[in-house]
């Protein structure tokens, strides 16, 4: 049996009680899969608002790509904390100076958000299933269709309407959530690697190129599973949505970094040398030679070079699987980065990982495949590919 | 679907009272976010008013705690440590601990101090027990310029940093300025920890929830004095009622130049301190 805690080691000077890392691994997937939900949001409403055409291929596996992720965002949290069943404490009698207190609301109202614009677009799918299938393989359909099978000309203008609202809405819902992680991590003044305007900020960059990184994937591996031919002009244009969005992400990691040590406040010297030891491999080495500078190159030369077929797809889609390393790490440099510099600045503590323990490594690459096997299942309920002729198919929704 | 169209007059109606609804609505959330914003700015007061109070005829209004630190008195003998961890129950391991001491050593030729506390595996070794602490004699046969001990312990701020971030309000400042935390309605999030600049929070696993210093709140409510201040042998640690002006803890800031830790942070402390040196963090 593992240790009821575990203990980090520690060099130079760190307060007794910085010896239990506070924030585990959990805290690192936690920011990892909003943000992936973030990022998957955003693809949906570059289709679904902006009316970009070229995205209509994952529009709506995008919404519920974000919907399994999101549905997961709670989970690291309940095995982060103490006590767990209490967790709606902060629901129930939320103490609004905290950053964490609105956290319940942001998540709740996201989620019914994201399953309302679900139903809407799925909607003549509900119905079609229900008129199909009579009897009890019906039942479920006929529920989900809520009662109402109208799907005149009328009644879709009527749910596009609804659908182009709720994909508005959830643009500040999703990159505020995403955001507001950002803030919790930004707004701690006991911590000078968090303490950071620009922290909310980096989160939600980094979170857009993760999502877009992950529908990349999971969109180039779903066509070879069904065996359909990849839309290149789709998968282009996430591309070139990854490349932009990194652009912005490492410049403002870049500033952070930079405000960091051009202000050189107390406990500097300790915070290089935890860059120039500890940080080598996770930050220099991972986060950005292989996980951006590697795709960025990739991409950029692809771009110039006009590549396409099964080279395009084949370097984009290990360019987008490196970005997904690369903000896994971001997050794991940010959160456990964080804590590894003592309060003190004149120490460095070191995060051991457990394996087995409710807050190891295990569960967490149970809880980031979590939301992958629900969605493996979910795209089999709720077909949602344009490259077929689903019954789910819209077209884009028109203001 | 609906197929009865409103007719004109009707829409016009309910435009207008959702347009009246929309006023009303941003006048309530206008208001709240003004409430909120002033809230949220961590200067508030975050008191907890109730008639359940466990010490009986005791009036929290009629106090203000304060706690002073002698550093140049402390010889490090850590029966501070020791008959806190005894009188609170805390976890006996060398990573939880509600007071701790620090000793600041500056051997000859260093312009840096070697800062170690009773948690150092040199020291838990010496002593050889997580339960009971002493400081090694480290440093036997080096040429010793400057040394000093600094007690520490919760500061109980008047802007406390993590009963801002506390996200169920399980910790809270009490009205004779004591920070607390309900053990029975904290969550276990450790938000707090992160949040306390001094180290002074820590996550019990026995209890899964965050603990820290009381000032021994069930001790001070009856006029006793907290345990480390009690058994600490050369007057070290001071405590007493900033409502009373002839009060021990009263007279030390008035007789004393006192300085606070990481003033910086906002916090606001209220932990006294005498004999620092500038290398103190």
């Amino acid at each position: 049996m593992e240790p009821l805690f575990d203990t980090a080691t520690y060099i130079g000077s760190v307060y007794p009680n910085e010896t239990v890392i506070p924030w585990s691994v959990m805290i690192v997937i936690y920011p990892y899969i909003t943000g992936l939900v973030a990022g998957a949001f955003t693809v949906s409403s570059m289709y679904h608002v902006f009316g970009m055409e070229r995205f209509k291929p994952v529009a709506q596996f995008a919404l519920l790509t974000a919907l399994c992720f999101m549905i997961f965002v709670p989970v690291p949290l309940l095995l982060h904390l103490g006590h767990p069943e209490r967790a709606l404490n902060a629901v129930l009698t939320p103490h609004w100076t905290s950053a964490m207190a609105a956290f319940g609301y942001f998540a709740g109202f996201y989620i019914i958000l994201l399953i309302l614009e679900i139903w809407f677009m799925f909607r003549p799918h509900f119905v079609r299933q229900a008129q199909q299938r009579p009897g009890l393989a019906g039942a479920p359909w006929r529920v989900l269709s809520l009662g109402s099978y109208d799907l005149s000309e009328k009644a879709m203008r009527y749910d596009h309407k609804w659908m182009f609202a709720l994909a508005v809405t959830g643009i500040p819902g999703a990159h505020g959530l995403h955001g507001y992680v950002g803030f919790i991590f930004g707004s701690l003044k006991s911590r000078e690697w968090w303490s950071s305007d620009l922290m909310p900020v980096v989160f939600l960059f980094s979170a857009v190129i993760s999502g877009v990184a992950l529908l990349i994937v999971l969109y180039v591996l779903s066509c070879r599973l069904r065996r359909v031919a990849v839309d290149l002009a789709c998968l282009k244009g996430l591309a070139y949505v990854l490349w932009g969005f990194m652009m912005f992400t490492l410049v403002l990691e870049g500033l952070e970094f930079s405000n960091i040590v051009y202000k050189g406040r107390e406990g500097i010297e300790m915070i290089m040398q935890y860059v120039m030891g500890p940080l080598v491999v996770p930050f220099f080495i991972v986060q950005l030679s292989i996980g951006a500078v590697t795709p960025i190159v990739l991409v950029s030369y692809m771009i110039w070079r006009g590549t396409t077929g099964k080279a395009l797809i084949a370097g984009v889609t290990v360019s987008a699987a490196l970005v997904l390393l690369s903000v896994l790490m971001m997050r794991w440099n940010v959160v456990i980065g964080g804590q590894e510099i003592s309060k003190t600045g004149q120490g460095l503590v070191h995060y051991h990982m457990l394996l087995f323990s409710r807050e190891g490594l295990l569960a967490s690459i149970a809880v980031v495949a979590a939301p992958l096997i629900l969605l493996a299942g979910l795209v089999r309920l709720l077909p949602p590919w344009a490259d077929k002729a689903t019954p789910a198919s819209h077209a884009a929704a028109q203001p | 679907m609906k197929d009865n169209k409103p007719s004109l007059a009707a829409r016009r109606e309910f435009l207008s009272k959702l347009g009246a609804a929309a006023a009303c609505t941003g006048a309530v959330v206008g208001a709240g976010a003004l409430g909120a914003v002033q809230n949220v700015a961590a200067k508030s007061e975050l008191g907890a008013g109730s008639s359940s109070f466990p010490t009986p005829d005791y009036d929290w209004t009629k106090h203000r705690w304060g706690y002073g630190v002698d550093a140049t008195k402390c010889i490090g003998c850590l029966r501070c440590v020791e008959a806190c961890k005894r009188e609170n129950d805390v976890p006996g391991t060398a990573h939880h601990f509600r007071t701790w001491v620090e000793r600041y050593v500056y051997l000859e030729g260093e312009d840096k101090p070697r800062i170690d506390s009773q948690h150092d595996p040199v020291n838990i070794e010496a002593s050889g027990s997580e339960r009971e602490y002493r400081f090694a004699n480290r440093y036997k046969g080096a040429k010793v310029d400057k040394a000093f001990f600094v007690p520490k312990l919760c500061n109980h701020c008047t802007h406390p940093a993590c009963v801002q971030v506390c996200p169920t309000g399980a910790t809270y400042r009490s009205k004779d300025g004591v920070v607390l935390i309900d053990h029975k309605y904290c969550i276990g999030c450790q938000y707090c920890v992160q949040a306390c600049p001094y180290g002074a929070r820590f996550f019990n696993h026995e209890k899964q929830v965050s603990d820290k210093c009381t000032w021994c709140y069930h001790r001070i409510t009856k006029g006793l004095q907290p345990a480390c201040v009690e058994v600490c042998p050369v007057g070290a640690r001071v405590f007493g009622d900033l409502e009373d002006k002839q009060s021990v803890i009263s007279l030390f800031i008035r007789n004393n130049r006192v300085r606070v830790l990481k003033p910086e942070t906002g916090n606001a402390p209220n932990v006294y301190y005498v004999g620092l040196d500038k290398d103190v963090i």
